[in-house]
């Protein structure tokens, strides 16, 4: 396991050196992407300035927002709706084909509906990352042993103290998929709504930034942007790890 | 009795959502939305007047070339990552890492490499396509019956017949799922880059009607856009159920 670590971490320096050798040597053009080593230096500046702290700090926050939002209505409109029938089968045509939409296209009109502001966006971010929470603890709830449903009647619990004693900790792996959808989520909605029509946040700056072709401040925020998204993911995976590995799964 | 039952569901759902959407037409109002009857009779008119005909075709075009290079690039990493096993040990989880990016931050990039247009939008496409088709083909391969594999080996195939005669074929049903997502996310991608990287098309079109406020011409794009592709992924989901119950 330690082999491939270092193996990945090899890959990702190679191909890093090899990108900042064609920006040395001129073939990947200065106007196109400046060498790897100027845009880590230029993201310590534009931190360090701290220009840029409200749009990341309101970017994090709205991202934060819609994945609260996005995983506590998933899990319990997941466990509402787990035994009724006829919803299940009206919404599975919804869920199979849901990620096809383009909800971003929606984005104007929320704009209209509820202004210009956070809240579109947070709505975008969370009606990308609702639905994955709800599959996946479905999926989870369907895999529920009868035995545990059996054992908590036999202890004559409510349905909510079922579903919040029993049910749900036992679905958690399948949970941890559909949270770890809504991370990724969050964070595109809420990038991606700045980025068509929004007065603030990393979206909105990166798209300034490129109108105006400021290379040294587009690429670091961009850089930026993978650092926190592929972070946020790592860490995740680990936890996911830690919880599988209790279970006995991985 | 039989469609009915196969049907219901669908039934239940398209007639709710029009439910909800009209309620929310009375309670917001004119300014920022229309009602299902006005959206509708106003998109046959779109649909019929030649004057978006050439936004349609490029948009078509675009999405087509997209896919195409999605699925081909996707599969060919998918089974050399899942024949290799240390080199699909590495890359998995850099691949699955990668997926998670908001690829709309890209986009500047590949306006700078790309340039304004076609190739920059069909880009833009490919790259949301080709992780999870190319994640799913990984998983396909690797849980491929290792008895299917020896036998190749032992009729001494060479790669290309070992992924066109026992890879493919037996990865079939898995590989159609991944297509499938693949399929959704390219198109999806096709049009966010022509929201953003480009001059024609439904997704410029739709930036352009946002600047306008043009209410019908939202409604409209978002109503077509969303009908094509949730027609497109459930013919897949039904090729993919298919395939699924023969094994």
């Amino acid at each position: 396991m330690r082999h491939l670590t270092l193996l990945r971490i090899l890959v990702v320096v190679a191909a890093v050196l090899v990108i900042e050798g064609l920006c040395r040597i001129g073939v990947i053009g200065r106007f196109t992407m400046q060498p790897p080593s100027e845009i880590i230096r230029d993201l310590y500046r534009v931190l360090a300035s701290g220009k840029f702290n409200a749009a990341i700090a309101s970017t994090l926050m709205n991202s934060a927002v819609a994945f609260v939002l996005s995983v506590t209505v998933g899990i319990s409109l997941a466990a509402a709706i787990h035994r009724r029938r006829i919803v299940r089968e009206a919404l599975d045509p919804l869920f199979a084909t849901y990620y096809a939409i383009p909800v971003l296209a929606f984005y104007p009109l929320l704009i209209m509906l509820l202004g210009v502001g956070d809240a579109p966006k947070i709505m975008i971010a969370f009606m990308l990352g609702v639905i994955a929470v709800i599959v996946n603890t479905l999926n989870g709830l369907d895999r529920v042993p009868k035995v545990l449903v059996k054992t908590a009647r036999v202890l004559q619990m409510s349905p909510v103290e079922t579903a919040v004693r029993v049910t749900l900790p036992f679905a958690t792996p399948y949970m941890l998929t559909g949270i770890k959808f809504a991370v990724a989520y969050s964070l595109i909605g809420i990038i991606g709504s700045e980025f068509i029509l929004s007065s603030n946040g990393i979206g909105f700056e990166i798209s300034f930034s490129y109108n105006n072709y400021n290379n040294s401040v587009m690429y670091p925020l961009i850089l930026l942007v993978l650092i926190i998204a592929i972070a946020l993911n790592i860490l995740l995976s680990y936890w996911e790890k830690i919880i599988l590995s209790r279970r006995g799964l991985a | 009795m039989n469609i009915w039952l196969r049907w219901r569901g669908a039934v239940i759902l398209i007639t709710s959502l029009l439910i909800v959407w009209q309620a929310l037409y009375w309670f917001v109002g004119d300014i920022a939305l229309r009602s299902p009857l006005q959206t509708f009779r106003f998109t046959s008119g779109f649909i019929s007047s030649q004057r978006y005909w050439p936004d349609f075709y490029e948009t078509f075009i675009a999405c087509t070339l997209a896919v195409l290079i999605a699925t081909s690039v996707g599969l060919a990493t998918g089974l050399v990552l899942g024949f290799a096993r240390i080199a699909g040990q590495v890359f998995e989880p850099m691949l699955v890492a990668i997926y998670s990016i908001p690829k709309l931050t890209l986009y500047p990039i590949l306006l700078l490499v790309f340039g304004l247009g076609m190739s920059a939008k069909v880009a833009f496409g490919a790259i949301h396509g080709i992780i999870p088709i190319a994640l799913f083909t990984i998983n396909a391969v690797r849980n491929i019956r290792p008895v299917l594999i020896k036998t190749g080996r032992v009729l001494k195939y060479s790669p290309a017949q070992m992924a066109w005669r026992i890879l493919i074929p037996a990865a079939l049903p898995e590989i159609v799922t991944g297509l499938r997502i693949g399929f959704s996310l390219t198109l999806v991608g096709t049009l966010l880059g022509e929201m953003f990287a480009s001059q024609r098309g439904l997704g410029n079109l739709l930036m352009r009607a946002i600047g306008l406020h043009n209410v019908d011409l939202i409604m409209t794009i978002a109503l077509v856009v969303t009908v094509v592709a949730a027609v497109g992924s459930s013919l897949l989901l039904a090729v993919d159920r298919r395939l699924h119950a023969r094994t």
